[in-house]
């Protein structure tokens, strides 16, 4: 209903984009003229078109320079519009959705080919393409990318090179902000780069003090300084992982005041062509790991009107400062304690979490882009955005990552062997109730050679509790079985008392720890469900007829199920669970579930309805004395080389690994891990911090590896003696690459007997 | 039934035959199609005659629902009255008992025995084959029985003679699915008398030889075994049917194309080296398993040499050196699954039985269970013979959709003949109602014909008293028309099976496919008996040759004891007593296993030139 709406707005004749074979269209492909913004609209208020802003040029074709998510989520629009969209991909993307998704894809070669500014610009020239979308991350915010875009006279959908360059900068952008009234955070931005004279600053601002790059973002190159004597060494590593990340001139460090309490509150604002500025509200994305956001929601919760209006109005004044056009976001700080805001950085692109802002506004964040890229006015004014965020309650985004929270938030990859959204979820429409915009469907591959995020959930209520509880809906009916994710995080997210109450900073995930990452006892019906599913998936069960029960006077023949129960922490000492079950009727059993440390329970009259096995996994329907439940099992023999059974009930996910038979190990298969440490996801050894004959106890860092730009340490899981080292630095690895070789434990033993 | 209603012959008929007159006239379709069927030279009559002539009293559609509907039999059981109370409570009592007797078998040997084998990280035998068999499948065991009360031995402290337990003759055998082949098991239980062969254990191994080699059917040996059990070597080494024909087995089925699979697990010494090294394809467990003509012992009692088992004949010698085995397993899990292998190999034909049952998945069947309870077949069970046994209420709860096409109902009515079908199988059920008379006997030997003509198998449900005597039954040819039935059951090239749901005595036992006959399978209810004629007869005919007093009170309670069904099954006269509600899946079973295994003629057709070896 309201898509349709969007779709008359655009029809009506003093909104239509006409086509004007104009100047600015001449010289280009015949055919690609067909709507241009009109200028005349009566929209357009008190300011009149500037002479100097761009005339109106109409997008007809659009080159969407990015990958994944937002590829698509780009496309879903430029399409409805009419829009020709050209995607790119390289070779690791090869058979990603966002390869399909567009009629002209464009292959790039290797993996960092979305960072080939000329050839992406030379491309779309060729073709003729009228604009090009960055999306976020890549070229997004690379003010000269952008400037070379103009010039080959291709429209860049967002703010002009200068606008970037001067946020781009964040010493240059805080002075700009001061100048703008704009608060500041306490810091020191300038050039002088030496440690000394960083550390001199540092100790005027008062410790502790945050370190961060100049060209930083994501958290990469960002450290905390909590006392004078740790400076040094602090700034080393930040330096270091700055520089691999942003390359040159990522040394460049400003040191400011760390803020104990920070809540990440940030504003999304527009800018046309024309002058025009308004603030789409604030999205509060306090909730983070390793300095990444997670969840992120609009309405910020606990926020005052002043601050809020405050904040809007900062903003407006922000991107004004810079000349900005198009979509951009503007971050505060927000101190919980004192409630006083500063601007941190502004970001000048589309963000990841754009779509909470536009489900509470109801509006479809990169028409507008498009919109504003060729020259039309905003189609908003603030107060008309304000009465319709009035209306539209509260939105919630849950990012959904490849990753272990359990390690760390470590990022996993690979294939996506099960994978399934709540259901009556829409992808990239701002009035959808629950939408996901992903990047992947099943059978994918999470690559390690980008950014392990798989989708991001955004869920609508009418306030902020009917939102959580949405969300908490949504996520448990999302089942992904594959590389680990943080969807079983982000449930206990949803139900921590202090996220309900709104009561967020950017430590949360520190401070509520203890709750977060509370073992949870796996239920006895999993193991059973797991059992039965397994033991009707067998070959036997299909025979029908005059199997399946027990015969004659003998007892039903029991099979016995062992389990190991696989921590999400990847290690390796998971509860082992044996299930004894017997049959003893049609669709009749019994179950013995023994655990360790526990009175062996004894599970009878389960009625087990044989469901019909769905494509992927299937489904277990068995009646317990006092209740009903219904699990989705997968099993994946695949990907580990491990006989892996995940198991959905109640919401709840659980990963089992059968245990294999006892001749497996004394078959010499798969005996490597007992001796040995391998790669846990795909990487490059950054180092060997032991040498071969070292004698090393459990927890000594053997090796660090880096994987997605991020540094791991890798540690030993025993006392033993350093064998062998597999790999030396610079080496790429797979993951499950032995990394490092201990000496066998009863070695000594041996020779001390064999001499 | 209520009459049938009568139409006047009146205005109202004759308007709705001119009603369907115009509306035929007007459809087109009917009229080419008239004119084909009159012959040309009369006139072709007018629609609305036609119709009024040809008017019927019965419909000329027949619906396929119509035959099934009228072959669908009526159950009529009072389950509150006698005799079914009667039947019920003696059943029930015997029932349990069967059920304590077998469960107790089905342990094995002693406890320390087992605790012994277990403390030896070997699996039991029955574990073994659950470890063998696919999930979900239901193994059919073959006489799990066997050897009741057979043996007794003197004790070695007290020098009384005392019954030995010999739990199912000390092997498990039977029929199971492994890797969606039907395959005979047999399996040595070392636990009972170290798995060493008694004379009821070779006639339990030749039997599951036996079932293998009528139904074409790969065997896979769980070798296991002391070898023969030497106090009664007179009564297992030397006939025809002891242990060497196990080997002479072994070669014919092979040769026949019946694959032949041994995983040795324990000691396979002397004449049991055989077993493994007669076999296509053998699999041995490392340090557990051992091959070899003379044991160490022995070896060195011969010739002076010192040798390790192990080093005599264990897996790795065997699977590096001799090549007496072709696998070598580190345990009995890791032989199991070898085995499994070894059949997934077999390149076996299947059968899917799943087919006939619709889409093979058990929700969707292609079959009808009976309409009537299988748990009543306790009561109607006679627990006194001389009782008569509805046996229609029998077929009622065994075949598909209680469905009977009954033949020849009114003729030769003691002896019920029909068609049916059994987990979408068809049969051709023969069950007695009554002593056999000629007429019963010509009838069943007619239909016994049909089937073989057919190809049906069939099934012989027993309740026999024996063929009627009497100088009427004389002179109508008893004796000829009994020989007739015989013949027909002797020759007949279908798989028979046959249940005894009630008595099984004299020639009645040979017209009904008793043991002689070569039925595929036998099974007995718990509260059949076996004899050359009743207890009582018996003792009465004894009496009348001379024999009076306390020696026939006790030759008839020796008969009553003798024809007891679990006296039958200890001596393997049967395949095992089965619970009468299982009726209808021990048949399912046994039909697959008759009609799962390799077509003979289907062997393959290599002939080699001679090898020099």
């Amino acid at each position: 209903m309201k898509t349709a709406k969007r779709h008359m707005r655009l029809q009506q004749p003093s909104r239509r984009l006409a086509i004007l074979p104009t100047a600015a269209t001449a010289g280009l492909a015949p055919g690609t003229a067909r709507f241009s913004a009109s200028p005349a609209t009566p929209n357009a208020t008190s300011v009149p078109p500037a002479a100097t802003a761009t005339a109106a040029k109409p997008i007809t074709s659009l080159l969407i320079a990015n990958r994944g998510e937002i590829a698509l989520r780009i496309n879903h629009t430029a399409r409805r519009l009419g829009i020709e969209t050209t995607t790119l991909f390289t070779d690791p993307d090869r058979n990603s959705q966002h390869a399909h998704c567009s009629p002209n894809a464009i292959p790039l070669g290797a993996a960092a080919g979305y960072l080939d500014g000329p050839r992406i610009i030379s491309l779309a020239a060729e073709r003729g393409i009228r604009a090009l979308h960055p999306g976020y991350g890549f070229l997004s915010e690379n003010a000269s990318f952008a400037d070379k875009v103009k010039d080959a006279g291709i429209a860049f959908v967002g703010p002009p090179g200068g606008a970037m360059l001067a946020m781009g900068d964040k010493a240059r952008s805080k002075v700009l902000m001061e100048e703008a009234g704009v608060p500041c955070v306490p810091g020191y931005h300038g050039s002088e780069q030496s440690a000394g004279a960083l550390k001199e600053k540092a100790g005027e601002i008062g410790y502790p003090v945050l370190l961060k790059s100049v060209r930083g973002g994501g958290g990469k190159g960002m450290r905390i300084v909590e006392t004078e004597e740790e400076f040094e060494g602090q700034l080393e590593s930040a330096r270091m992982e700055a520089q691999a990340s942003f390359g040159e001139g990522g040394e460049v460090m400003l040191v400011e005041r760390y803020i104990g309490r920070p809540r990440h509150v940030e504003v999304q604002v527009f800018a046309d062509t024309h002058g025009n500025v308004v603030a789409l509200g604030e999205r509060d994305c306090s909730v983070q790991r390793r300095h990444q956001k997670i969840l992120e929601e609009s309405p910020a919760p606990n926020l005052s009107e002043e601050v809020r209006q405050g904040l809007w109005s900062k903003a407006r004044d922000a991107a004004k400062a810079v000349g900005y056009v198009g979509a951009g976001t503007v971050e505060f700080i927000l101190d919980v304690d004192s409630g006083r805001f500063f601007f941190m950085e502004m970001n000048t692109r589309l963000q990841v979490e754009h779509p909470v802002t536009e489900a509470v506004c109801g509006e479809d964040l990169v028409e507008w882009q498009l919109r504003i890229a060729s020259g039309e006015k905003l189609p908003k004014t603030q107060e008309e955005i304000e009465k319709r965020m009035k209306e539209r309650g509260w939105a919630i985004e849950a990012r959904i990552y490849a990753e272990s929270p359990e390690r760390g938030f470590l990022p996993d990859s690979g294939k996506l062997v099960h994978l399934k959204t709540p259901p009556g979820a829409q992808t990239a429409d701002p009035d959808a109730e629950v939408r996901i915009d992903a990047g992947f469907v099943e059978g994918d591959t999470v690559t390690e050679a980008y950014d392990g995020m798989i989708a991001k959930l955004i869920v609508r209520g009418r306030d902020r509790e009917e939102a959580i509880r949405k969300t908490e809906q949504a996520l448990k009916s999302y089942e992904v079985v594959g590389p680990s994710t943080n969807i079983e995080f982000l449930k206990k997210l949803c139900n921590s008392p202090s996220f309900v109450e709104g009561d967020v900073e950017t430590g949360f995930i520190d401070k509520h720890r203890k709750q977060l990452f509370a073992d949870e006892m796996v239920k006895d019906e999993v193991f059973i469900q797991a059992s039965l599913g397994l033991l009707e998936a067998s070959p036997g069960q299909q025979l029908g007829g005059p199997h399946g029960e027990p015969l004659g006077f003998a007892a039903p023949t029991s099979r016995k199920f062992e389990y190991r129960v696989l921590p999400p922490d990847g290690t390796a000492d998971g509860e082992i669970v044996n299930v004894v079950v017997e049959q003893d009727g049609p669709a009749l059993y019994r179950a013995l579930v023994i655990r360790t440390g526990q009175k062996e329970k004894l599970y009878e009259n389960l009625v087990s309805e044989a469901m019909k096995p769905e494509e992927k996994g299937r489904k277990v329907m068995t009646f317990f004395p006092t209740s009903r439940l219904e699990a989705k099992l997968v099993r994946d023999t695949t990907a580990t080389g491990q006989d892996r059974v995940t198991v959905f009930q109640l919401g709840g996910k659980t990963e089992l690994a059968l245990l294999p038979p006892s001749w497996v190990a004394k078959t010499g298969a798969a005996k490597m891990d007992e001796v040995g440490v391998t790669a846990p996801m795909p990487c490059k050894v950054l180092r060997n911090e032991v040498e071969e004959g070292q004698k090393v106890t459990k927890g000594t860092p053997l090796v660090v590896i880096e994987s997605m730009k991020m540094e791991t340490v890798i540690r030993s899981p025993q006392d033993g003696i350093v064998r062998k080292l597999a790999h030396k630095e610079g080496d790429i690895c797979k993951a499950g690459t032995v990394l490092v070789l201990f000496e066998e434990e009863t070695s000594d033993n041996n020779q001390a007997t064999r001499i | 039934m209520p009459p049938p209603r009568v139409i006047p012959r009146s205005v109202p008929l004759r308007a709705s035959c001119r009603t369907a007159a115009r509306r035929r006239l007007h459809s087109n379709t009917l009229l080419p199609v008239v004119s084909r069927i009159l012959p040309s030279s009369s006139p072709s009559p007018t629609p609305s005659q036609l119709w009024c002539i040809t008017r019927r009293s019965v419909s000329s559609f027949s619906h396929p629902t119509h035959a099934s509907a009228a072959s669908v039999l009526r159950s009529n059981i009072d389950t509150a009255a006698e005799p079914y109370t009667t039947n019920l409570a003696a059943n029930t009592s015997s029932v349990s008992r069967l059920r304590s007797l077998t469960s107790r078998y089905s342990l094995g040997g002693s406890q320390k025995a087992r605790e012994k084998h277990v403390s030896r990280a070997k699996m039991l035998p029955r574990d073994r084959i659950a470890a063998l068999l696919d999930p979900g499948s239901t193994f059919l065991e073959l006489s799990p029985l066997a050897g009741s009360g057979l043996y007794s031995e003197v004790d070695g402290k007290s020098g009384e003679e005392k019954e030995v337990e010999i739990a199912g003759g000390g092997i498990i055998t039977g029929i199971g699915v492994v890797e969606g082949v039907r395959c005979v098991v047999v399996a040595n239980d070392s636990t009972v008398k170290g798995g060493t062969y008694y004379p009821v254990t070779v006639k339990k191994h030749l039997r599951a030889q036996e079932v293998a080699e009528v139904n074409g059917l790969p065997c896979i040996y769980l070798v296991d075994s002391g070898g023969a059990n030497l106090p009664h070597q007179a009564s297992v080494f030397p006939d025809r049917d002891h242990f060497g024909r196990i080997f002479y087995n072994q070669a014919r089925m092979s040769g026949k194309g019946i694959p032949q699979i041994a995983v040795v697990m324990g000691p396979c010494t002397a004449g049991g080296a055989y077993v493994p090294a007669m076999s296509d394809e053998t699999i041995i467990v490392k340090e557990q398993g051992h091959i070899f003509l003379a044991g160490p012992p022995l070896v060195k009692a011969a010739t002076g040499e010192e040798v390790s088992a192990e080093d005599l004949g264990g897996g790795d010698m065997h699977t590096t050196v001799s090549g007496v085995a072709d696998h070598l397993a580190v345990d009995d899990a890791h032989a199991l699954v070898l085995a499994r292998r070894a059949v997934a190999g077999l390149n076996w034909p299947m059968k899917d039985f799943a087919a006939s049952n619709g889409s093979g998945s058990k929700d969707a069947k292609g079959y009808e269970e009976p309409l009537y309870p299988a748990e009543e077949l306790i009561g109607l069970a006679p627990s006194n013979l001389r009782l008569p046994l509805p046996i229609h209420e029998v077929i009622a709860r065994i075949v598909d959709g209680s469905r009977f096409s009954e033949f020849k109902a009114g003729y030769g009515t003691t002896l019920i003949t029909g068609f049916a079908s059994i987990y979408s199988q068809p049969v051709g059920i023969i069950a007695n109602n009554g002593v056999l008379l000629s007429s019963s006997a010509l009838k069943g030997a007619h239909f016994i014909q049909l089937c073989v003509q057919r190809s049906i198998p069939l099934v012989f449900l027993q309740n026999i008293s024996g063929f009627m005597v009497g100088s009427q039954a004389e002179r109508e040819g008893i004796a000829k028309n009994g020989a007739k039935l015989v013949t027909a059951v002797a020759c007949a090239e279908v798989p028979k099976f046959t249940v005894v749901v009630g008595g099984s005595y004299g020639a009645g036992n040979y017209g009904m496919c008793g043991r002689a006959y070569g039925p595929r399978f036998l099974w007995m209810w718990p509260n059949a008996r076996i004899a050359v004629m009743g207890a009582e007869q018996l003792a009465s005919v004894m009496g009348s040759v001379g024999k009076k007093g306390k020696d026939t009170e006790e030759l008839k309670e020796r008969m009553e004891r003798e024809s007891e069904a679990v006296f039958s099954s200890a001596r393997l006269w049967d395949d095992g007593i089965i619970p009468p509600q299982d009726t209808r899946r021990y048949l399912g079973l046994g039909l697959q296993a008759a009609m799962g295994g390799r077509d003979p003629g289907s062997g393959n057709k290599t002939r080699f030139g001679v090898f020099r070896m």
